[in-house]
C-alpha cells in the first residue's frame, strides 16, 4: 500500500511485467543522455556553463541567498496565518442566509471575482507604489508591509474558494441533523460544517501555499530585499548567472517537501475513503 | 374517576387525551410533483403512531414538513397547541421540542458520541457542558452505550450508530420524536437493538410518529396505523385491524405485496 507502491508505480507506470524496471531505466538513460548530448553539443554551452554552473559561485553565493531568503519566509508564514483566517471568513460571508446579508455575499463574490482575476505582479505594484504615495499620514510607508498586503489579498481569494467548495462538499443531511437539533444556520455552520470542510480542504490549502511561497519573490519588484532581488543584485555586480541556481535550490528546499506533504495527506485521505470510512 | 389509575390511553386516541399534534390539509410539492395532498392526522400525548406506505407515498416528507426542514405549501401544523407552520415563528425553538431521526443516522463524524449527543443540550438549552455530559453518560448507560462515549461514528456498527443517533435526539428531552424508516440502511442482524430502544421509549410513554417499513413491528408497537397513499392518509386504525382487515382496496394490495415479500 504505502509509499513502495506508489513509487514503484512511477517507476513501471502500473506494468507488472517482470522486466518494467530494467525497461524504465534504460528509456530513461537515452532520453536523458539523448538530451544531455543536445545541451552540451549546442554553440553556445562553454558560455552558459560558465555563467550558470560554476561550482565556486555557487558555493559564494548560498549563504548570501540564504539570509535574503529569511524575508521570504517571514513574508509567506505571515501571510498564510492571515489568509487562513480571511480566507474562511470570506467563505462564510458567502454562505450566510436570508436577505440581511446580501451585501456581505454581494462582497464575497466581488472580492473573489477580482483577486483572482487581477495579475498578482500587478496589485503588488499598485499597493506597494501607489498606496505609500500618497503620503497619508499614519499609514505605513514600508514596502514589506505593502508587499504581505498584497499577497495576503491576492490569496485570500484563492483560499476563499477552496474554503466554499469543502463547505459545500459536506452532505446536506449533515445540516439536516444539526437544525433538527435546534440549531440556528451559523451555528450547524460553526459546529457541523466548517468542522468537516476544513479537514477536507487541508490538502488543495497546502497547495495554494506553494504558490503563495514562490510568489513571495514578486515582491522584489517594489523594493523589497528578499532572495529574488539579492540574487539579481549579485549577478548584475559580476555577470555571474549561476546564483540563479542558488536560489532556484532554496526555493525547491521548502516547496518541494511541501508538495510532498500534500501528497502524501491525499494519498492517506483516499486510503481512507478505499478503507470504507463513514462519510 | 375509577379506581384504576393505571388506565393505558384506548387504542383509538379518544378526543379526551390530551392533543400532541395536529395537522389539518397539509399540502407539500417539490417543484410539478405534489408529494402530500392533504394530510390530516393527530396524535394524542404519549401516543406512537406508524406511517406506513410505499416509497414515494409521503412518510419521509411528512415527518421532515413536521420538524420544519421542509417548508410546507398549504395547511396548518399544531404541536402542544402552537401553530408551528405559522408566520413568524422561530423554527429553532419549534425543533427543540420535536426530536427527529433520519434513515442514514446523520451522526456529526468528527464528533465523539459524547460530542454528538451533548452537541443540542450545549449549543442550544445552554446547559454547562458538565450537566449535559452528565445527562448524557446517563442516558448512554440506559441504553448500554456508556463504553462507546469516546468512540467515534465510523467506529461503530450501523445498530451502534442508529442508536447514538436517537439518543442524540433524546437528549433535548424532545415532547415529540419522529423516526424516519430509521431501520431501512442497516443489515438485518442489527435491526433488533434499534427497535427495542424504539420499545423502551413507547413504553416510557414518548409520543412518536414512526415511518416504517417493518411491518411486524409496526404492528407490535403502534397505537394506531396510518396507511399513506399517493400522499394521503387513505386509511387508519389500530394495527389489528389495518393489518387483518383493512378496508381500502390500495391497503389491501400493499400488505399483500408485503405478504408475498415475506415481510409481514
Amino acid at each position: 500500500m504505502g509509499a513502495g507502491s506508489r513509487a514503484s508505480r512511477i517507476l513501471t507506470g502500473g506494468s507488472r511485467r517482470p522486466g518494467a524496471p530494467a525497461v524504465a531505466l534504460a528509456s530513461t538513460v537515452v532520453f536523458f543522455g539523448v538530451l544531455g548530448l543536445v545541451v552540451v553539443s549546442s554553440p553556445g554551452w562553454p558560455r552558459v556553463r560558465d555563467a550558470f554552473l560554476d561550482a565556486e559561485v555557487f558555493a559564494a553565493a548560498l549563504p548570501d541567498v540564504l539570509r535574503a531568503f529569511a524575508v521570504n519566509v517571514r513574508l509567506f508564514l505571515i501571510a498564510e496565518l492571515l489568509v487562513l483566517v480571511l480566507g474562511l471568513l470570506l467563505a462564510i460571508m458567502r454562505n450566510l442566509p436570508g436577505p440581511v446579508f446580501f451585501p456581505l455575499r454581494l462582497f464575497a463574490v466581488v472580492y473573489s471575482d477580482v483577486f483572482r482575476g487581477l495579475p498578482g505582479i500587478a496589485v503588488i505594484y499598485v499597493l506597494g507604489f501607489g498606496v505609500p504615495g500618497l503620503r497619508l499620514p499614519g499609514v505605513p510607508r514600508d514596502p514589506f508591509f505593502w508587499a504581505l498586503v498584497a499577497l495576503t489579498l491576492l490569496y485570500t481569494a484563492y483560499v476563499a474558494e477552496v474554503y466554499r467548495a469543502g463547505i459545500e462538499s459536506v452532505h446536506p443531511s449533515q445540516e439536516a441533523a444539526a437544525r433538527s437539533l435546534g440549531l440556528t444556520r451559523i451555528q450547524a455552520l460553526r459546529f457541523v460544517i466548517v468542522p468537516q470542510a476544513i479537514r477536507r480542504v487541508i490538502p488543495p490549502l497546502l497547495n495554494d501555499f506553494i504558490g503563495l511561497q514562490k510568489d513571495s519573490a514578486l515582491v522584489s519588484v517594489v523594493g523589497v530585499v528578499e532572495a529574488f532581488r539579492q540574487t539579481q543584485i549579485r549577478a548584475a555586480a559580476t555577470f555571474e548567472y549561476t546564483v540563479f541556481l542558488a536560489l532556484a535550490l532554496v526555493f525547491l528546499l521548502v516547496t518541494i517537501p511541501l508538495a510532498r506533504l500534500t501528497d502524501w495527506l491525499v494519498a492517506r485521505d483516499r486510503r481512507r475513503q478505499l478503507a470504507g470510512g463513514v462519510r | 374517576m375509577s379506581a384504576d389509575a393505571t388506565a393505558v390511553p384506548a387504542q383509538q386516541s379518544p378526543p379526551t387525551a390530551p392533543e400532541a399534534v395536529r395537522i389539518e390539509g397539509l399540502h407539500k410539492s417539490f417543484g410539478r410533483l405534489e408529494v402530500l395532498r392533504g394530510i390530516d392526522l393527530t396524535l394524542a400525548q404519549h401516543e406512537v403512531v406508524c406511517l406506513i406506505g410505499a416509497s414515494g407515498s409521503g412518510k419521509s416528507t411528512l415527518l421532515r414538513c413536521i420538524n420544519l426542514l421542509e417548508p410546507i405549501d398549504r395547511g396548518r401544523i399544531v404541536v402542544e397547541g402552537e401553530e408551528i407552520s405559522a408566520r413568524g415563528v422561530d423554527i429553532n425553538r419549534i425543533r427543540r421540542h420535536i426530536g427527529i431521526v433520519f434513515q442514514a443516522f446523520n451522526l456529526f463524524p468528527h464528533m465523539s458520541v459524547m460530542g454528538n449527543v451533548t452537541l443540542g443540550p450545549i449549543q442550544v438549552l445552554k446547559r454547562p457542558r458538565a450537566t449535559a455530559e452528565a445527562d448524557a453518560i446517563a442516558l448512554l448507560e440506559r441504553f448500554g452505550l456508556a463504553d462507546k462515549r469516546n468512540e467515534y461514528p465510523d467506529r461503530l456498527s450501523g445498530g451502534q450508530q442508529q442508536r447514538v443517533a436517537i439518543l442524540r435526539a433524546l437528549a433535548m428531552e424532545p415532547d415529540l420524536l419522529l423516526l424516519d424508516e430509521i431501520t431501512s440502511a442497516l443489515d438485518p442482524e442489527l435491526i433488533a437493538e434499534v427497535l427495542n430502544l424504539v420499545r423502551e421509549l413507547a413504553a416510557g410513554g414518548m409520543t412518536m410518529l414512526i415511518a416504517t417499513h417493518e411491518m411486524g413491528f409496526a404492528r407490535e408497537i403502534a397505537d394506531r396505523v396510518c396507511f399513506l397513499d399517493g400522499g394521503l392518509v387513505l386509511e387508519q386504525g389500530p394495527p389489528g385491524e389495518i393489518f387483518s382487515a383493512p378496508r381500502e382496496p390500495r391497503t389491501q394490495q400493499f400488505l399483500q405485496r408485503i405478504v408475498e415479500a415475506g415481510r409481514l
